[in-house]
């Protein structure tokens, strides 16, 4: 895509100052989302899916975390910004929802409370005016006889409706970028589907750019456009939601989505596993992270890491060899077939 | 799909309607508040306690004919008559006068240093818990005055700052502050780590805004409960360094001087020590019975269903 581009993240370092030293949680990171996209970032627990977002609305401890690259959004480096600023961007220009809608709410407050306070914060309009906006963002996202909802505490609704609550006050000011952190985890599989359409319509409805983190494949091949796969802090492959699920290029985008179950095919065949376990991030192994899972390693992937490299089409990929493995794949299918 | 945004089909805000509704809840939810209150055993209790006590501390000194200064000579150390009801001290002194005009400045130094403590070691314990290197600063400072026995911080407080009933009020407030303090910052940690303070930090709340109006209510009432309970340990304090000597300076009386000038003669005149000592019992009892109330009111675990009909 030409011109700028909504969101854009420069190799973001994200480093930890714990006690045990330094640990890298985000390495490398690079990525763009545009207006009216939604952006799938996935990847297992701890591979720094969550903090990527956290990074992007600066919210960790700054006094115990290093950020190094850049974060352009509508241009302007948001890691250099003051913090005085960052909090007028944070709940107008990007909002944020996460995964625990149960405790997401201040339990001390009624939802319009909470709802208006945001309104209050950012602009410049009444209470009467901000009220008659919470009940109207309260709409929007589905509740059913918003004006009584207002006056309800959260321990009084369900988990959905508190997730409606929670995107309604996240877009209450109506950003350009929603980032929703596993909003869907918490629910169950229909509420599930409803949050998702509301997040949908309400991308369309304020061509607001998303960034849909998720470990959920479903969910990806719902809402998003693009998908962006996460492996040990690093961005391994990223296409659009099409190829990835077509035509992946990385292995470990391939072990993931053949170990999903089938509807279809041998009920009593073993789930696909990746083999070994996600390396510690005080050990990350030399060369290619992913190397020593990868039935494909060899010396070069032990030793150098590769590159994130674009192919064609926007698909991007880091692994040396990820054209000598489709060709062998293709062989096997064909053996298989004939 | 039922849940798709409409907003045509949206009915127009019927706006007193809905401020009526919403001050009828408030309404229902403070009539609730007030029946749990009620139902409270030991509230009721300690609070009756408290009041009769507080009621005493302001009609007592109207209805004694005496002033708790007046000597006379003559009728020294009676006992307990219809002239003089608790009897006569040392110098003649009406005693019951003398122990209301002292349930007035035991309570009002228990008061203030409860309120005292209460705000300083909020914000102490707010922003320990919000910025590390305050903590470290304050905890460190706090950990330092824990460490003296209470009793001897305070003689050594009143020995710098001279004997004066404010001073008194000064001194057992810096020794209790720590205990306040430690108990906001605990559960403003606690309180801190919530996603719904992430979040709010995500809508763009400052820092300030999410100390005071998110933190603040969901960290309280441990703090209330702890401070009701140093209001009894005040009024202790302050009786211990009045009848050391170093705290309400005589001849004004307070409940702690009185026991002290009834000591040398508690074979010969027992009124001088058993009705102060009565009272500071009632007060201390009185408090401590309220706390415990307090405490099983504002959690919210505790609550028994109570029938709203």
């Amino acid at each position: 895509m030409v011109g700028e581009h909504l969101l854009e993240v420069k190799n973001l370092k994200t480093t930890f100052l714990t006690e045990m030293g330094s640990v890298v949680a985000v390495d490398g990171m690079s990525l763009h989302v545009d207006y009216g996209e939604t952006l799938g970032l996935v990847g297992e627990s701890g591979c720094g899916k969550s903090v990527t977002a956290e990074s992007i609305m600066r919210l960790l401890d700054e006094r115990t975390t290093k950020y190094e690259g850049e974060i352009l959004f509508k241009g302007q480096d948001l890691l250099s910004l003051p913090e005085k600023k960052m909090v007028d961007i944070r709940g107008n220009e990007i909002a944020m929802i996460f995964q625990d809608a149960m405790t997401s709410l201040n339990p001390v407050y009624t939802i319009g409370n909470q709802i208006v306070e945001t309104i209050l914060t950012h602009q410049k309009v009444s209470k009467k005016e901000a009220y008659e906006k919470a009940i109207e963002m309260l709409r929007l996202t589905g509740i059913p006889s918003p004006e009584k909802r207002i006056l309800e505490y959260p321990h009084e609704i369900s988990g959905g409706m508190r997730q409606r609550v929670m995107i309604a006050m996240a877009l209450s000011c109506k950003p350009s970028l929603l980032i929703a952190d596993e909003p869907t985890t918490a629910l169950d599989v229909t509420i599930q589907a409803q949050i998702l359409d509301v997040i949908n319509e309400l991308k369309k409805e304020l061509n607001m750019g998303v960034i849909m983190i998720t470990h959920d494949l479903g969910v990806v091949a719902e809402v998003c456009t693009r998908v962006a796969v996460m492996y040990l802090g690093q961005v391994i492959e990223e296409a659009p939601v099409d190829n990835i699920f077509t035509n992946s290029l990385h292995p470990y985008t391939k072990g993931l989505l053949k170990s999903i179950p089938k509807i279809e095919g041998d009920r009593n065949k073993k789930l696909y596993t990746i083999e070994g376990i996600v390396p510690s991030l005080h050990n990350i192994p030399k060369g290619c992270r992913f190397a020593p899972r990868c039935s494909f390693a060899d010396e070069q992937c032990r030793t150098q890491s590769p590159v994130l490299k674009e192919t064609d089409g926007g698909h991007k990929v880091r692994c040396w060899h990820y054209e000598k493995i489709g060709q062998m794949e293709e062989k096997i299918d064909v053996t298989a077939t004939s | 799909m039922e849940m798709k945004p409409s907003i045509q089909m949206e009915p127009k805000i019927d706006y007193d309607n809905f401020t009526s509704i919403r001050n009828q809840l408030k309404k229902e939810q403070r009539s609730l508040f007030i029946k749990r209150f009620l139902s409270n055993r030991s509230v009721v209790i300690g609070g009756s306690i408290l009041l009769v006590l507080i009621i005493f501390a302001i009609v007592g000194p109207m209805v004694s004919k005496y002033t708790p200064l007046e000597i006379d000579p003559v009728n020294r150390l009676q006992g307990p008559s219809a002239e003089h009801w608790f009897g006569t001290d040392n110098f003649g002194r009406d005693l019951f006068s003398r122990v209301a005009h002292g349930a007035q400045v035991s309570l009002g130094v228990g008061l203030s240093v409860a309120f005292l403590t209460a705000v300083i070691g909020l914000f102490v314990g707010l922003y320990a818990a919000y910025y590390s290197i305050l903590d470290h600063i304050f905890m460190r400072i706090c950990d330092a005055l824990m460490a003296f026995p209470d009793i001897l911080l305070a003689v050594a407080i009143m020995a710098v700052l001279g004997p004066r009933p404010v001073n008194v009020i000064i001194a057992v407030t810096i020794v209790k502050i720590p205990v306040v303090a430690r108990i906001v910052r605990s559960s403003a940690l606690v309180v801190k780590e919530q996603t719904y303070v992430e979040a709010m930090k995500t809508l763009g709340a400052s820092s300030w805004r999410i100390i005071w109006f998110h933190t603040v209510p969901n960290a309280l009432s441990p703090m209330i409960v702890q401070v009701t309970y140093i209001f009894a340990i005040a009024i202790i304090l302050e009786a211990s360094l009045s009848f050391l000597g170093v705290g309400i300076p005589a001849p004004n009386p307070s409940w702690g001087n009185i026991l002290y000038d009834g000591k040398t003669v508690i074979y010969s005149a027992w009124w001088m020590t058993v009705f102060p000592g009565l009272f500071i019992i009632l007060a201390v009892l009185g408090l401590n019975i309220f706390g415990d109330g307090l405490r099983d009111l504002l959690d919210p675990k505790s609550h028994k269903a109570i029938n709203k009909q």
